[in-house]
């Protein structure tokens, strides 16, 4: 199997994971759920770390850099106020 | 396949199961916060495999763009108030898409260095990736400047508006093809990319502020699927597995949002309202039917409440009321009555933004309940609290089809027993429609911000 169909086949396999477990996700949380799912899509972060390190041209390492910081900031602030919030959600004391 | 590449394969498998856990520990706020650590450690192992990668020939680079990075992140984190929470997801929405977008063009410029071979999957995507990207980036900047209200405050309509971003569009699309026909000509990426970026911005600025919701959930789903689209041209699959969760959340959320609305996504984006045919103008509808009322009264109410429920909009999180709010419900608990919280999933700016609100100011989350379990309840209510909500709560959406909200799912207050409505005036909410509650015979109105009116409540029924 040629390397597209392998790729589309992951993705399309991963969008039906997503849509069972987001699907389940209550109402209350989806706030969190969006700036924690966010601070997953901040992975391009792998692709930065490859461009900025290569260091094949000035340009390319530029833009990786940038790249970097970027998908640093998502990931980092992403996670972290997704557990500020999260740590707050508390069930009634009885 | 050397060993690094097996490691690295097999650690991007670990941390592609470990974003699925952690996602599916966030359907419970028992488990939500393992969950989330959870994806954090994916992401780390991610990250550390990345690093062992041959390709790299130096650390400093991508040590100061971490460095920075998270430095930026974590004041970001830290910092920003809970009522700024759909600023701060709107922002970081649109540095995912940006990085999207910058690697996808260091990747394509670096063939053309390398005088390497252009697959047709890795141009196709690039082209995505720089579409989705910077629509991405430049449309959560304006969502951003829109809800920190620093700028296009009010939606922003001109005529060929719509013409103008389908021209757009297919410009940047036909660039895209000229990606793929000539990928060594890296300057129709950065064409591609600059195009896109007008289209984001026309995109967002036509949208008003109670549609919010449903455009930061959008650009959730664009942040998504540009990380995909930029997988496709890596050719790596953590990207493309992450890319497409994220993309999963953000197309479920946004289909929520707008049936909460009963809105189309078309007319969300095109910023078309509703029929807008002839519908009662507000002195007809308030006219001497307005009972206003003070704080002193409405703590009389309570003597003889057993249930009470509290409808929370985007004027508490405006008011920064939810913390009276709490003292609200304390006080009520204290006298021995039954409160909880009715939520529409479109108030406030974000999917969910009051739950957030609210738990920030410790009321339990199992006190918060969605529409289709707080509406029947309403008839066994003594007391509906409203603050800062209307819409949600305008009864003509059940009863005028021919009303711009007709259809839409609302709070039923009007069938509890008593309506205290807490607001600054009679000012129509985002449908510019006025609102019958507020003239129902059940209803009294105690004008006043948010925050005040509430404390002034909770001193009125502790001296009562």
């Amino acid at each position: 199997m040629d390397t597209f169909l392998i790729a589309l086949t992951i993705f399309v396999l991963a969008i039906f994971v997503g849509f069972e477990i987001i699907t389940k996700i209550p109402p209350t949380l989806h706030t969190p759920l969006m700036s924690g799912s966010n601070a997953i899509s901040g992975i391009t972060l792998i692709g930065a770390i490859i461009s900025s390190g290569a260091q094949h041209t000035m340009l390319t390492t530029i833009l990786g850099f940038v790249a970097v910081v970027f998908a640093t900031i998502n990931v980092v602030g992403g996670f972290m106020v997704t557990d500020r919030m999260l740590s707050m959600f508390k069930k009634k004391v009885r | 396949m050397g060993v690094r590449e097996t490691i690295i394969g097999f650690s991007y498998l670990v941390a592609s199961v470990l974003f699925i856990v952690g996602l599916s520990g966030l359907t419970h706020p028992r488990t939500a916060v393992r969950g989330n650590l959870i994806g954090a450690l994916g992401m780390l192992i991610a990250v550390a495999a990345t690093l062992i990668d041959l390709r790299i020939v130096s650390f400093d680079v991508i040590i100061a763009g971490v460095v920075v990075g998270a430095g930026i992140g974590a004041i970001l984190a830290l910092r920003v108030p809970m009522t700024a929470m759909p600023q701060m997801v709107a922002l970081l929405n649109g540095f995912g898409g940006g990085a999207s977008v910058l690697v996808a063009g260091a990747s394509l410029v670096e063939t053309s260095v390398l005088a390497g071979t252009y697959g047709t999957q890795a141009t196709v995507a690039t082209a995505a990736s720089g579409i989705i990207g910077a629509v991405t980036f430049w449309g959560s900047f304006v969502a951003f400047l829109k809800l920190q209200e620093l700028m296009f405050k009010k939606p922003v309509h001109f005529a060929g508006l719509q013409v103008l971003n389908a021209v757009l569009f297919a410009a940047s699309v036909g660039l895209g093809v000229m990606i793929v026909l000539h990928p060594e000509e890296t300057m129709y990426y950065w064409a591609l990319v600059g195009v896109a970026s007008v289209l984001g911005v026309f995109l967002i600025i036509p949208i008003g502020g109670a549609d919010m919701p449903v455009v930061i959930a959008l650009l959730n789903a664009y942040s998504g699927l540009a990380a995909a689209a930029t997988g496709f041209v890596l050719g790596n699959n953590v990207l493309i597995i992450a890319g497409s969760l994220v993309g999963a959340s953000g197309v479920i959320l946004t289909q929520v949002m707008c049936k909460a609305m009963n809105r189309s996504l078309t007319n969300v984006l095109f910023g078309i309202m509703g029929p807008t045919a002839e519908t009662a103008g507000a002195d007809e509808v308030y006219a001497g039917k307005i009972k206003a009322t003070t704080a002193e009264e409405v703590a009389m109410l309570f003597d003889s409440a057993r249930r009470v429920v509290i409808v929370p909009g985007y004027g508490m999180a405006v008011a920064q009321a939810q913390h009276a709010v709490r003292d609200l419900m304390n006080a009520l608990e204290k006298k021995g009555i039954e409160v909880e919280f009715g939520i529409h999933p479109v108030a406030g700016r974000m999917p969910g933004h009051m739950n957030v609100l609210l738990a920030e100011a410790n009321v339990p989350y199992d006190k918060l309940k969605e529409l289709d379990l707080i509406n029947p309840t309403f008839e066994q209510t003594d007391v509906a609290i409203v603050i800062g909500a209307n819409d949600v709560t305008n009864p003509l959406a059940r009863t005028d089809p021919k009303s711009p909200i007709a259809g839409m799912p609302i709070l039923d207050v009007d069938k509890a027993r008593t309506v205290v409505v807490i607001k600054r005036s009679l000012s129509p909410g985002f449908a510019g429609v006025p609102n019958p509650l507020f003239a129902a015979d059940n209803t009294l109105m105690y004008f006043g911000d948010g925050k005040d009116a509430v404390i002034a409540l909770v001193n009125a029924i502790k001296e009562s």
